[in-house]
């Protein structure tokens, strides 16, 4: 047993079950009806815009994409636990993240288009770009809140990354930093089984990826990734922990990656279909909406209005993707130095 | 049998395995999957869980487990996803891999194979299609491999496994399936240190490795009847055939490097300054370079602004040739 106290709970914690019904009263975070409202609505809005860039990269409008489909309730969840003032850090698949932080949606087209300037993150929004090295983000998060914690400022950094990253290096710096230096940040690993081919248990020998926190001397926690509610209050928790001083948490999401790994691979060479279809029973989005219907907050009418929103919204940004210009040739040699030296300056007319 | 270079690597790959049990294959989704590129399919079918083997997703990992294999007497072939993430790998390969025969004073040495996809042209992501070679070629103790064509793919990494000394074989992925060659099945080396001669010239010399090849085989040959070009493919970029090299300088008195990774110390400036060192008289004009421009490799939207294409590597030529 450690000697210092920590707070890990390796079993699965859970609000709303399978069924859509709350299986955890006592835990139920205090939400308004709107607040409900707002998880479901931004979930189907990211459904919607992942359904779209399926599309629009099966007919060669973009190079490739890497869906966020089954992790609905582990990112739309914790970005709503966010503060404006907080830390985004991203992998390359937390694209509901992006869209409920207000991340314009044509934006993250752009970049799923292999155009720069989708990296663009806009002015006053606290967040990274993109990280496609896996894991690597996990210590620049630590960074930042380390920065926010010596500039005393109440900002928390929440970062994102998969199961597979946790066998990197950088996983571990970052959370050994994290717990030296008791940073405000909160990691989230969304656990969704699979690293493209190589399913989590071949990633770690460990039971669970929350229970890497004990070795890091920080807390853990471990939670139904397909609930939206005990993915918001275990990370909402966290992130009120992190910001009045109390340190780092670790939190896994339990949940899974419905689609191809990217646009790039297919599943059907590794995974069996049942699994898939198990999974699918656990769809975070319909559960949402049993518990919705329960409480008679949901009713088809609303239903239809909030699809068509969605899919509304998603064309109206499609739009304007399709209407960005083609980059100049020149854009290259932006953004390189603050100032661009003399041999770059000269391969740019040599360029021109 | 025509093959491409997908193709003739795997057949490489599959009759060293079976014909040495200690070569072993390592790497992020190469077993059931096939790789990336999908160079390994059917070889975990072959040959099972401990000569292809899934490793946990951790490219430092890949390649220092893989130093130590090597220490203890087998020949790992690891396999790095894409060139971007080979950079984690350099502190083990510059301070591992490529001195532990000095370090252990000629006790242990590392032969493994580092295999890399690299370079541009595929349209993928960012830090999918660096060219790196100037970073491996800068290591002491490394030997770095670089086909451009079915054929020579086969015979280089044969060769490549059987070295004693740990080897980086960059694979050009952006003509991984553009090219099909005759390639025989039987077995045959091509050894580590000796360039080819691609087609012979006698006004310039045209220098170039892995997916250039093929593009300055489209430039040079646009300019039939107008020049006589020398092309000199390097195949090994360390050590290097400086013999070839200089042979041909010497005759022609003019040369090309053409390469896709940026120009400040790129390998360009290294073939330049032995040029320098040993033909310098021989010289009709200064060496012209083409090459990737000092700043990061762009996204696909502009990637082929960037990668040397015929335009510019003919203008390079013609300014040799009027100097
Ligand atoms: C350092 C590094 N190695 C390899 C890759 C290629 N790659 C991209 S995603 C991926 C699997 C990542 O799995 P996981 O961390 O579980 O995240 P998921 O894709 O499941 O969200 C791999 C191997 C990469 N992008 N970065
Ligand atoms: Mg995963």
């Amino acid at each position: 047993m450690p000697k210092k106290e920590m707070n890990i709970d390796l079993e699965i914690f859970q609000i709303l079950n399978e069924d859509g019904r709350i299986a955890n009263t006592r835990e139920m975070p205090q939400l308004k009806d709107d607040d409900i409202k707002r998880m479901y609505e931004s979930m189907v809005l990211a459904r919607v815009f992942d359904d779209i860039a399926l599309k629009l990269q099966r007919e060669g409008r973009m190079l490739t994409y890497a869906s966020l489909m089954g992790q609905e309730a582990s990112q739309i969840g914790s970005a709503l636990a966010l503060e404006d003032e907080d830390w985004f850090v991203p992998s390359y698949r937390e694209n509901g993240v992006f869209i409920t932080r207000g991340f314009p949606m044509e934006t993250l087209y752009l970049y799923w288009a292999g155009d720069e300037r989708g990296m663009k993150i806009p002015d006053g929004m606290n967040a990274l770009p993109v990280s496609i090295p896996v894991g690597s983000q996990v210590p620049h998060a630590v960074g930042i809140a380390l920065a926010n914690k010596l500039t005393e400022k109440k900002s928390v950094a929440v970062v994102y990354f998969g199961d597979g990253a946790t066998s990197k290096g950088d996983f571990h710096e970052g959370l050994d930093f994290a717990g030296v230096f008791q940073v405000p940040c909160v990691f989230i690993c969304q656990n969704n089984q699979w690293a493209i081919s190589v399913p989590v248990k071949k990633q770690t020998a460990a039971e669970t990826i929350a229970q890497k926190a004990i070795a890091y001397g920080i807390d853990g926690a471990r939670v139904d990734g397909n609930d939206v509610f005990a993915v918001y209050k275990v990370v909402k928790g966290a992130i009120e922990k992190a910001r009045v001083g109390k340190g780092p948490t670790l939190i896994e999401c339990y949940t899974y990656r419905m689609e191809n790994h990217t646009t790039a691979d297919d599943w059907k060479k590794y995974r069996d279909p049942s699994e898939v279809e198990w999974w699918k029973h656990r769809d975070p989005i319909e559960r949402l909406k049993k518990y919705m219907e329960d409480e008679g907050i949901w009713n088809e009418a609303y239903d239809k209005e909030v699809w068509d929103n969605a899919k509304a919204q998603v064309s109206e940004a499609v739009k304007k993707f399709e209407s960005v210009p083609p980059p100049s040739p020149l854009d290259m040699f932006t953004n390189i130095y603050e100032e661009l030296p003399p041999e770059i300056e000269e391969q740019r007319k040599d360029f021109e | 049998m025509k093959l491409n270079l997908v193709q003739s690597i795997n057949l490489a790959l599959k009759q060293e395995m079976t014909r040495d049990p200690n070569v072993v294959l390592l790497g992020e989704d190469i077993g059931k999957d096939g790789g990336v590129f999908r160079v390994t399919e059917g070889l975990w079918q072959q040959f099972g869980d401990n000569r292809v083997i899934d490793t946990p997703l951790a490219e430092v990992g890949i390649i220092s487990v893989s130093i130590g294999m090597a220490i203890a007497g087998m020949k790992p072939v690891p396999e790095v996803q894409f060139d971007g993430f080979s950079l984690p790998m350099l502190d083990q390969l510059y301070n591992h891999a490529g001195r532990m025969r000095k370090r252990s004073q000629g006790r242990w040495h590392v032969p493994l194979v580092l295999r890399v996809p690299h370079g541009g042209g595929i349209r993928a992501l960012e830090h999918h299609s660096e060219s790196l070679e100037a970073f491996f070629t800068h290591i002491p103790g490394i030997k770095v491999v670089t086909p451009s064509g079915p054929y020579n793919a086969k015979g280089l990494l044969v060769s490549s496994i059987r070295d004693s000394d740990p080897v980086v074989f960059l694979e050009p992925k952006r003509i991984y399936r553009a090219i099909k060659e005759e390639v025989p099945e039987d077995e045959y080396t091509i050894p580590l240190n000796k360039a080819e001669v691609v087609q012979e010239g006698s006004d310039v010399t045209v220098i170039a490795w892995g997916a250039m090849q093929k593009i300055v085989r489209e430039a040079v040959e646009q300019l039939a009847g107008k020049y006589s070009v020398e092309i000199l493919d390097l195949l090994t970029l360390y050590p290097v055939d400086r013999k070839t090299i200089i042979d041909s300088v010497k005759k022609t008195g003019r040369a090309v490097v053409v390469h896709e990774a940026p120009r400040t110390c790129g390998y360009g400036a290294e073939l330049i300054a032995t040029i320098n060192d040993q033909a310098l008289l021989n010289l009709e004009a200064p060496v012209a370079r083409v090459t990737g421009y000092d700043i990061p490799m762009p996204l696909p939207k502009l990637e082929n602004y960037y990668i040397p294409d015929v335009t510019r590597i003919n203008r390079a030529i013609e300014n040799v040739m009027e100097f």
